[in-house]
């Protein structure tokens, strides 16, 4: 009887030592975020004003706004989100809706799990081989935002296919069964129930784009340009190789700059994330089954 | 004749022949990305190429005037050390966390942290580089009074902070998909949560957790421009933790927009690529085939 | 015995019907006859092929992987394999499933659905086609000031009820019932037995139950299937008195096996 209890005991000073222990680890390995986001916050709010964000650099880029950067970082987006949306998610209808439990719908699955490891700098290389040369769009925004359109594309294919088959199959027989096409049943059941969803990942896709910077460092983004783009076949400035360039390249920066850029950068990777959680959050509380 | 083919019948018809091109362009996009890293630098593995120096050898001097030499040797122990410090520091955090919150978090703090995680993969990587220039650098340098802080340690933390989110995740998903019934089982026996896991939990998931490191180890091989901006750029074999090396990844994208298109620098850079393309194609595979065994169970 | 039934000109006939599910063959050797406006009952164990059976009868194989059948199975007097728009077809056949479906859209919407697909577009054609199908499915009265309310949100009964009004918005000439008394209160339940007294003067129906008592109330002939065999077609009454060609029906339907 004693032995039990003191045995009881002994394990549950060690199971509380354990979980203890876990926590701690997680903890530590979350902290680095409040680190860093302090950081920025803290070195980089001086720097942040409406002129900053509205305002194009001056004195080469030591002073000065980064608005040049901002819409750069803007239009890559919504060039890429064109490219990539339409593309992802028709190819998650096929694999939600059409593709047959065969070797092929395995392999396409594969590629799409690869195509989102492929590093970041072969995506560039790829953006290089493929549209600045091949097709003749030469360094652009449209060679840029395709480039960052491809690497992006699994995200949207991924959340999109999970938001199709989280509509239950009941609902498609039914409208089978009153004679209703694939196609109608899709556009009229499927898809208006997944869009939420689909959202979520378009909103996460575009906080993924804003800050890449290998993939548009040598298809479209540079970082001296005196004009502003007029057409997607102009390079364009971005905020991301903004950052690099002006942290690592230029001389006689004042030390908040860069501070400033990537609190920005961050501010919007960070805006997009909450947007998209609280969107999920919004979406659990709206049950239609 | 009610039994005619309407509109509907072959909008349907046509619906199915596009979702079916959009579905396979994942397959058109990464066969397309091997075939144009391979067509630019294919006249350098054919033709310029030694490739007992190219893989052997540590003397990366390809703007040399008189010889210009591709040896990647120094090239890929800058990845190895890189990625194993990161890994080497991840993996026990990951798990730990991984554990703790599928196994001990009430629901509640479950949620926390896991958005927590998300936010820590959220930071984009040149933020992370910065990071490393800015915050590590000075900090390394003066904790540890070495002369530079863009190192291997530098770059191997900041790496492993950013491989650790999914390396969580896909562990995580392993020790959920654990049945609840091997748990009970345990738990009948009069063990306590830390005995179960222990001995029950993680040997049934240890392909998962195994996928959860290979998968992180994928990413640290893949990182451009944090591992560019922290690591330093000497190119050379390290000797210690605090020695600066350079990546693959980082020598593409620091020498790229040097190269002249099509010269021989050009040409072997484009080798890199396939290089680290195929790494991580293998890599992912290997993982993939393992998470999909737990997702299926 | 004959029943008036047998004399109609015939909706459904079936010749050497065996289905498979891969190598799996679930139905072989069905042969019979559905009269127009007649109540057919199916009635038997689970597993026999009753649903695999109405599955054939609005050609929705090409949907399940792996379902093949042969034999041939006329619906007024054209076999079914002849049909080049099977969407067309499945208009003409009304379903009820087991499980009670309430589409994730207005109440208005799940009846509008249909006729919406046939190109009926003006508001007051749908609103008179909306407001019949749900009197005539007895749920009018429940649902006519909430039209707007989500289908999938209403209780089983109702959600059943729904079922039937969509499928009665097809205008169909044939209707197929699949155990729809399962998740159904017993109340609900006599009345869509009423429901379908009153629709067998309009089209054929398929009633395919397990509760034996639901067969004799309702359908003119019945058959008997068991573990993929159709063991006999008579009418109904026969086969409750005893009157059966297989002593296995007698059997069933007096509850010495389930």
């Amino acid at each position: 009887m004693f032995q039990a209890t003191a045995r009881n005991l002994r394990n549950q000073r060690i199971e509380s030592a354990v979980k203890t222990l876990f926590l701690a680890m997680t903890i530590l390995l979350v902290i680095p975020v409040m680190i860093v986001l302090g950081t920025l916050v803290v070195r980089g709010a001086p720097v942040i004003s409406w002129a900053f964000l509205t305002q194009d650099p001056i004195q080469g880029m030591t002073a000065g706004g980064i608005f040049p950067a901002l819409l750069g970082t803007i239009c890559l987006v919504v060039v890429a989100l064109i490219a990539s949306v339409p593309v992802g998610i028709a190819a998650a209808i096929y694999l939600s809706e059409y593709a047959p439990d065969n070797w092929f719908t395995r392999l396409i699955n594969l590629a799409i799990i690869n195509l989102a490891g492929v590093p970041s700098i072969v995506h560039a290389l790829f953006g290089v081989g493929a549209f600045v040369l091949f097709f003749n769009f030469g360094t652009s925004i449209l060679a840029a935002s395709l480039t960052l359109a491809v690497m992006t594309l699994p995200v949207v294919i991924v959340s999109t296919r999970e938001s199709l088959q989280a509509v239950p199959q009941a609902y498609r027989e039914a409208c089978w069964s009153m004679g209703a096409t694939k196609w109608q049943t899709i556009q009229k059941i499927v898809l208006p129930n997944a869009i939420s969803g689909i959202l979520t990942g378009v909103i996460l896709e575009v906080s993924r784009t804003a800050g890449e910077t290998a993939p548009i460092m040598f298809t479209g983004a540079a970082f001296f340009l005196p004009f502003l783009p007029q057409s997607v076949y102009d390079q364009t400035m971005a905020l991301s190789l903004h950052l690099f360039v002006v942290s690592t390249q230029v001389p006689g920066v004042p030390d908040a700059l860069p501070y400033g850029v990537a609190l920005v950068l961050i501010g919007i990777v960070l805006l997009m994330n909450a947007a998209s959680m609280t969107f999920r959050v919004i979406l659990r509380g709206r049950r239609r089954w | 004749m009610e039994d005619r083919r309407t509109a509907d019948w072959w909008i349907d018809r046509l619906m199915k022949n596009l979702m079916f091109i959009g579905g396979i362009s994942a397959i058109v996009f990464i066969v397309g990305i091997f075939i144009f890293i391979s067509k630019e630098g294919a006249q350098f593995i054919f033709e310029g190429m030694d490739v007992r120096e190219f893989l052997g050898s540590p003397l990366w001097r390809p703007t040399s005037e008189n010889n210009p030499t591709y040896g990647t040797l120094a090239l890929i122990a800058g990845t190895a050390s890189v990625t194993g410090f990161a890994v080497l520091m991840a993996v026990p955090f990951s798990l730990g966390a991984a554990i703790y919150i599928s196994e001990f978090a009430s629901n509640k703090s479950r949620e926390t942290l896991k958005i927590l995680v998300e936010l820590l993969a959220a930071i984009p990587s040149v933020v992370w580089g910065f990071i490393g220039l800015s915050i590590m650098n000075p900090l390394i340098i003066q904790l540890f009074d070495v002369p530079i802080g863009l190192n291997v340690l530098n770059a191997g933390l900041i790496l492993g902070l950013m491989a650790a989110p999914i390396m969580t995740t896909i562990a995580e998903d392993a020790l959920k998909a654990v049945p609840d019934r091997y748990r009970e089982a345990a738990e009948a026996l009069g063990a306590t949560r830390w005995q179960v896991i222990r001995s029950v939990v993680l040997p049934a998931g240890k392909n998962g957790l195994m996928a959860a490191a290979l998968l992180g180890v994928g990413r640290g091989f893949g990182e451009t421009m944090a591992v560019l901006m922290a690591s330093g750029h000497s190119i050379n074999l390290p000797n210690s933790p605090f020695d600066s090396v350079r990546a693959l990844t980082a020598t593409i994208a620091a020498e790229l927009g040097e190269t002249a298109n099509g010269s021989e620098h050009y040409q072997a850079l484009f080798t890199l690529g396939i290089m680290l393309f195929v790494v991580t194609f293998l890599i992912n595979l290997t993982a993939d085939l393992v998470v999909r065994g737990i997702r299926k169970a | 015995m004959v029943t008036a039934s047998q004399t109609a000109p015939v909706t459904i006939s079936v010749e050497n019907l065996s289905i498979r599910y891969n190598e799996k063959t679930a139905l072989s050797g069905v042969n019979f006859d559905i009269h127009q406006n007649e109540i057919f009952g199916i009635i038997g164990p689970a597993g026999s092929g009753k649903t695999s059976f109405l599955r054939i009868l609005n050609r929705m194989d090409p949907t399940i992987p792996g379902m093949e059948y042969e034999g041939s199975v006329r619906f007024k007097g054209r076999d079914l394999r002849e049909w080049r728009n099977l969407y067309a077809l499945r208009r003409k056949v009304g379903v009820v499933f087991p499980l009670p479906v309430g589409l994730p859209m207005s109440i208005y919407n799940n009846v509008a659905f249909s006729p919406r697909i046939r190109g009926i577009r003006h508001k007051t054609d749908l609103d008179e086609i909306v407001e019949r199908c749900l009197k005539r499915a007895a749920l009018w009265d429940e649902v006519k000031d909430r039209l707007d309310a989500l289908g999938s949100l209403l209780s089983g009964g109702q959600q059943q009820r729904l079922t039937i009004a969509r499928a009665l918005s097809q205008e169909p000439e044939l209707l197929l019932l699949d155990e729809f008394s399962i998740a159904v209160d017993p109340v609900t339940t006599m009345r869509i037995e009423d429901v379908l007294r009153e629709l067998k003067e309009e089209l054929t129906i398929v009633l395919v139950t397990n509760l034996v008592q639901q067969t004799r109330r309702l359908a003119d002939r019945t058959a008997f299937f068991l573990t993929g065999e159709c063991v006999e077609v008579g009418p109904t009454e026969a086969l409750f008195t005893g009157q059966v060609k297989d002593s296995r029906t007698r059997d069933y339907v007096e509850g010495r096996f389930g």
